[in-house]
Formats: structure tokens, sequence, C-alpha cells
């Protein structure tokens, strides 16, 4: 495959940044997305030219690092896809792909397409977790029943990769989904339900210190989701955050 | 927390901007009523008109929580939309946006800057005029006026066509709106179908409504 890249070069987070046009060749379409850079970072060495930066870590799409914005969508055209699993044979020869960061405010670029997510890391930390003595007489968590609906609901929630996507992907780069996602995945829980007020109030404070924008429900983030974390969680942690005020 | 925390947070804002929605609908819901018996019984119409115009409750009480609702649900509108804008200080080269959104969800501030001037015209047609008959002018009361009023407006084809526009926009922004008023007070439930099947059907027959009433008093004035 011929292809011509349109990739976002940025020097560092000061530099202004602007598209730049390349062309590679000679890509196979069974190579992933990430091999493709890899064959074009190849080439740019090669030349004497500086490789484009970009996050990658597993390539098995279940570690949340890689992202892109391909051809306007995160992750690319697929769907259910982390960058690491799109494959290029979901592009034709001679097309053109546009590739750029993750757009956000709270996602600063610090060069090329590596952005700097740890507006996450400070979400999770203000209450995206739960707090449990490990002193030696720690309860086994199975002992504790759990409803069938509510345990899978919970378990959905919590295949929550945190890449960051939903972000990219909301016109407002609001961050609703991933922080619903990780209140969800906890207050469907009895073990969550302990610090479960704090824990929204905290959270939902953080993420709008962080300057994410609102939720206007447009659902481009489930879409563009590679786990497909459903909206349902938005809802039920409004209904947390509503309840947990109502008691603050 | 703290209240004030509590009115900065974006969900709070959210689900006011959802309850003020809600509201507006309801009251889209009763004018939408009241104005169809136009097209079928100008009496019915001049008795409705009558109540609304010199009830107390609805005119010292509704009334005001109306004017309220309107002016928070579009200046919230336009706090949001700032914010959001500000959230992305550079935006995408290419950004395929149809590909995961409607139209109507990603447009709703031009929708609702349509449904902003619209309401201006409307008050310059209808209510301005009925303030001033009543309370500047303190005429006094004719119960058989409102058709005849109702009729003059939707004389103009200018007018007219202005209002039909206005109701298409009016269409896609309830298209979007009304499912996302109740996703935005956490109803996202075994139910969720069913009323965004019922706010399809809303956000189509209401505004389409609106627009037989113009069309209907244009052409047989």
């Amino acid at each position: 495959m011929k292809l011509t890249l349109k990739i976002w070069r940025q020097k560092n987070a000061q530099d202004k940044g602007a598209m730049v046009d390349y062309k590679i060749d000679g890509i196979e379409p069974d190579m992933s997305f990430l091999e493709m850079l890899d064959v074009f970072n190849e080439q740019q060495i090669n030349a004497g030219e500086e490789p484009v930066a970009f996050d990658h870590d597993c390539r098995e799409g279940i570690c949340g690092m890689c992202s892109l914005f391909i051809n306007g969508e995160a992750h690319g055209p697929d769907r259910g896809v982390t960058t690491c699993q799109l494959h290029m044979r979901m592009f034709n020869d001679g097309d053109t792909i546009t590739i750029e960061p993750f757009r956000a405010a709270a996602f600063p670029v610090v060069k090329d397409l590596v952005v700097d997510r740890s507006s996450f890391d400070r979400i999770q930390h203000a209450g995206g977790f739960i707090s449990v003595n490990t002193s030696g007489n720690t309860i086994d968590a199975n002992t504790i029943p759990v409803n069938k609906k509510d345990a899978d609901d919970a378990f959905d929630a919590a295949t929550c990769i945190g890449c960051g996507a939903c972000v990219a992907s909301c016109k407002n780069s609001s961050a609703m989904l991933f922080v619903a996602a990780k209140v969800s995945q906890y207050a469907l829980l009895p073990q969550g339900r302990i610090e479960a007020t704090d824990r929204v109030l905290n959270m939902v404070n953080q993420m709008d210190h962080e300057g994410f924008g609102n939720c206007t429900n447009t659902g481009a983030c489930e879409v563009e989701c590679p786990k497909g974390i459903s909206l349902e969680n938005i809802a039920r942690m409004n209904r947390e955050y509503l309840s947990a005020s109502l008691k603050g | 927390m703290a209240k004030s925390a509590l009115l900065k947070s974006s969900i709070a804002k959210k689900v006011a901007m959802a309850l003020s929605g809600i509201f507006l609908m309801l009251f889209l819901a009763q004018h939408f009523f009241i104005n169809m018996t136009s097209v079928f019984s100008s009496n019915t119409f001049n008795s409705i008109s009558h109540f609304m115009g010199n009830n107390p409750l609805v005119q010292f009480v509704i009334q005001p929580i109306l004017i309220v609702g309107v002016i928070f649900h579009f200046i919230m509108g336009f706090v949001l939309e700032i914010q959001n804008r500000n959230a992305r200080p550079i935006s995408y080269a290419k950004n395929n946006g149809a590909a995961n959104s409607s139209w109507a969800s990603r447009n709703m501030i031009y929708s609702g800057v349509v449904i902003l001037a619209f309401l201006g015209l409307h008050s310059y047609d209808f209510w301005v005029p009925e303030m001033v008959y009543k309370y500047v002018e303190v005429n006094p009361l004719d119960e058989t006026r409102y058709f005849h009023e109702l009729v003059a407006k939707f004389e103009s084809p200018v007018r007219t066509a202005l209002y039909c526009l206005s109701f298409v926009l009016l269409s896609l922004h309830l298209r979007h709106g009304f499912s996302s008023s109740f996703q935005s007070v956490g109803q996202n439930n075994k139910y969720t179908k069913g009323m965004k099947g019922f706010g399809l059907w809303f956000s189509v027959i209401v505004p389409l409504g609106f627009v037989v009433i113009a069309l209907f008093h244009h052409f047989n004035h």
C-alpha cells in the first residue's frame, strides 16, 4: 500500500506545532496501525529525519496507552478497538490518513502525537479506589453475595482502560464517560458503597478542576470507546452525584 | 461539600439545564394543544386564550416562572458552550463527528440560537402587544379578539415562512434535547428506549403541528 500521511508534528509542549505531509510505501494490509508508524519511523531515521513520537505499550488493546485521532476518529475508523488493534486493511491503497494527538486542554501535547493524560490519574487519586485493611484479616470479597446484574454491570464498567478516547471524541472534551465508569464499578458493589458519597463528589470535583468540558449527551464517547462503556454509567454517576450532594 | 461547589459543578449545571428544558417542553406541549384548537374552533381558541390571559395563577405565577425558565435555559446554554469550547483550545484538522453522533446533538447551540431569535419575534408579535393591551392601554376585556389577532399575524408570507423555519430548528433541538434531558437527570434504564421513541414523536409532531397551524391560518386568511 502507498499512503499519504498527514501527521501533527510538535517539538515540545511550548512549540506551536503543525500538520506535515509524508509519503510512505510498502505497507502491508495486515500490519497494525502502530506497525505502520514503526515502518514510517524507520524511514524517517534512515533519511536522517526526526521520528514521530507516539504512545504505545502492550499493543494488545488492554493497557490504554495508545491514543491517536485517525481520520477524524479516536483510535481510527474501526469499532471496539484501540489504535494498536487497528489494522491497515481498514484503509485503501492511495489513501490519505490524517493522524493527530487527542485534543483537550486537560490533555496537553508533550511531543508530536504524545499527550499528557495524567489528569485521569489525578481523578483516580481523588476517589477511584476502595480503602481495605490489608493487615492480614481481610475478608475474601467472594464471601459477600452480589446480585448477578450488578456484578456484570460493575465488571463492564471496570473494563475501561482509561485511554481517553471518550475525551478525544467528545465535541466538548468531556471526561464524563471515564469518570462514570470508575464511579460505577465501585458504586455497584457492596465494598464500594461505603465510600460512595465522597468518591463521586471528589472525582467529579477533580474532573471539573482539570478543565474537561461538560457532557451534552451526544453519545460520541460511547461509539468510539474501545471497550464499549455505556452511557448508562453517566446516568448512574449523575444519580450518584445528586444523591451525594443532597446527603453532603 | 460547600453549596457553592455544588452549583459550579458540571453535573449540577447539566441537571439544571435538563430540568429547565423539561419544563419548557411541558409548556410547549400545552401551547401546542391550545393553538391546535384554533384550526378547529375559533370559539374554543378564544375561550382558552381568554382564560390563559386573565387567570391570575397563569398570569402572575406560571408566566413569570416561564420567563425565568426561558432566560435561564439560554444563558446556561451559552455558559456551557463557552466552557466546552475552552476545553479544546486547538481544534482537530479533521473531525468526523457524523461517524459517532447526530447533527442535532452536535449543533444544539445553533438550533438554540435560532429558537431564541424566534422567541424575540414571537414576543414582538404576540406577548408585547398583549401586555400593552392589558396593562398599558388597559383596554376592556374582549373574549372574542384572540382568534382574529392570531390570523392577522399569519397574513404575512415572510412571517409565516420565518415561523415554519424556526419550527424545523425547534424539531432538531427537541430531537436531541428530549432524550438528553432525561439522561442528564440520571434516567437511563429499561424505560429509556420507550422514552427515546416518545421523544422522537414529540420532536416531530409538536413542531409539525405548529407548522400546520401557521400555514392553515396563512392560507385561510
